[in-house]
C-alpha cells in the first residue's frame, strides 16, 4: 500500500471513530498540542491512561467485591476514570463513568456492577480503537508519509 | 513599548492527576510559559516556601525574586501564576487559594482554579475569594490564552512599583525637575 492510500486509510479510521462517538473534539486538541519538539506526545498521553485506567478498573472491581462496599471510596475511583477518559477525549468511557457516578450516589450495588462492566466494555474498546489508530499512523511514518492532522469540522 | 526584554512568565501547575499535569504542562509550554508541576497544595506551599501554618523563607533568595513590599521573608523562586485543579486530597485548590491569598508575600500572585465538575457556587466562592479565572476541564489552549492578561498585569505592576519608587526618590534628590524625569520614564 503506497503512502497516499495508508493516509487516506487512516482519516477514514479517524473519523470513524469520531461519529461513532468513541473519541470527541479533546482528542483532537491533544493532536494538536503535538509537535516536532513533542512528537509523541498523544501516544504518551494515551498510554499514561492505559495504565492509570487498568489499574482503577482494578481497584473498581475489588472495591465492589467487599461485604460493605464503600461507595465514597468506589466513587472517588469513578470520578478519576471520568477525569482522565474526558481529558483524552475517550467520550464514550467518560458517559460511561457519570451514569456510573448516579449509581454510586444511589448506593446501588446491582446498578454500579451493572456500570463497572460497561465501563470496562468501553474502555477495552476505545483502547483497541486506538492501539489501532496509533499502529495505522506508525505505518505511514515507516514508509515516509507524514500522519494527516484532522481538521475541526471533520 | 519601551521595554528591555522580559523574562519568561514562570507558572505554577498544581493538579494530583499525572494525566492532567501533563497536559497542562503542554499547554502553557506551547504558550511559552516556564512550568512547575506539582502533584499537591502543601508541595507547591513548600515549593514557594510557605512552610507549615507561619511563613518562612529560604535565606538565600536571588535578587531578582525579591518581592517589593516584603518584611518578613522573601520568595524563593518567582512564581508569576498559580493554576491548580480544585479537586484534591488533602490540600484541595481553595484551600491552596485561601492560603495564597492569605499570604502577605504571595497573595498578589494570580491564582486560576481547574475543575472538571460544573458547580456555580463552587466557582462563585473561589472567584469571590480572589481566584481569577475559572477553567472547566479539560483545560483547552483557548482558556490557557486567557491568563496573559493576569500575568501582563501582575508584571506593569511590578514595573509601576519600580517607577514610582524611583519617582519617590528623585522628588528627594532634585525637587523642581521631578515632573520632567518623570515623563522621560514614562513607558508606552
Amino acid at each position: 500500500m503506497e503512502v497516499g492510500q495508508m493516509q487516506r486509510r487512516l482519516v477514514d479510521y479517524t473519523k470513524s471513530l469520531f461519529m461513532e462517538g468513541f473519541l470527541d473534539g479533546q482528542f483532537l486538541q491533544l493532536q494538536q498540542l503535538q509537535d516536532e519538539s513533542n512528537p509523541d506526545f498523544v501516544v504518551e498521553v494515551v498510554s499514561l491512561f492505559f495504565d492509570d485506567s487498568e489499574k482503577l478498573l482494578n481497584d473498581l472491581t475489588m472495591a465492589l467485591d467487599q461485604p460493605n462496599v464503600d461507595f465514597k471510596k468506589v466513587d472517588a475511583h469513578v470520578h478519576q476514570l471520568k477525569g482522565s477518559s474526558s481529558s483524552i477525549g475517550a467520550q464514550r468511557v467518560k458517559n460511561a463513568c457519570i451514569a456510573f457516578r448516579n449509581f454510586c450516589e444511589e448506593q446501588n450495588i446491582e446498578a454500579c456492577l451493572r456500570c463497572l462492566q460497561q465501563v470496562k466494555q468501553e474502555y477495552y474498546l476505545v483502547k483497541n480503537k486506538l492501539e489501532t489508530l496509533f499502529r495505522l499512523e506508525q505505518q505511514i511514518v515507516a514508509a515516509g508519509g507524514s500522519i494527516p492532522l484532522m481538521e475541526m469540522g471533520l | 513599548m519601551g521595554m528591555a526584554t522580559e523574562a519568561q512568565f514562570h507558572v505554577l501547575a498544581v493538579d494530583d492527576s499525572l494525566i492532567d499535569r501533563k497536559l497542562i504542562e503542554r499547554l502553557l509550554k506551547t504558550s511559552s510559559y516556564h512550568v512547575t508541576a506539582v502533584d499537591s497544595g502543601s508541595k507547591a506551599l513548600e515549593f514557594l516556601g510557605l512552610n507549615g501554618s507561619h511563613e518562612d523563607g529560604q535565606r538565600n533568595p536571588s535578587p531578582a525574586s525579591v518581592s517589593l513590599d516584603e518584611d518578613q521573608h522573601q520568595q524563593d523562586v518567582e512564581v508569576n501564576l498559580i493554576i491548580t485543579d480544585y479537586c484534591m486530597p488533602g490540600m484541595t485548590g481553595y484551600d491552596l487559594l485561601r492560603r495564597i491569598k492569605g499570604s502577605s508575600s504571595f497573595k498578589d500572585i494570580p491564582v486560576v482554579i481547574m475543575s472538571s465538575e460544573n458547580i456555580p457556587s463552587r466557582i462563585n466562592r473561589c472567584l469571590e475569594d480572589g481566584a481569577e479565572e475559572f477553567f472547566l476541564k479539560p483545560v483547552q489552549l483557548s482558556d490557557v490564552n486567557k491568563l496573559r492578561p493576569h500575568l501582563m498585569k501582575g508584571r506593569s505592576k511590578e514595573m509601576q512599583q519600580n517607577i514610582s519608587k524611583r519617582k519617590g526618590m528623585e522628588e528627594i534628590l532634585t525637587p523642581d525637575r521631578t515632573r520632567t524625569r518623570y515623563n522621560e520614564l514614562e513607558v508606552v
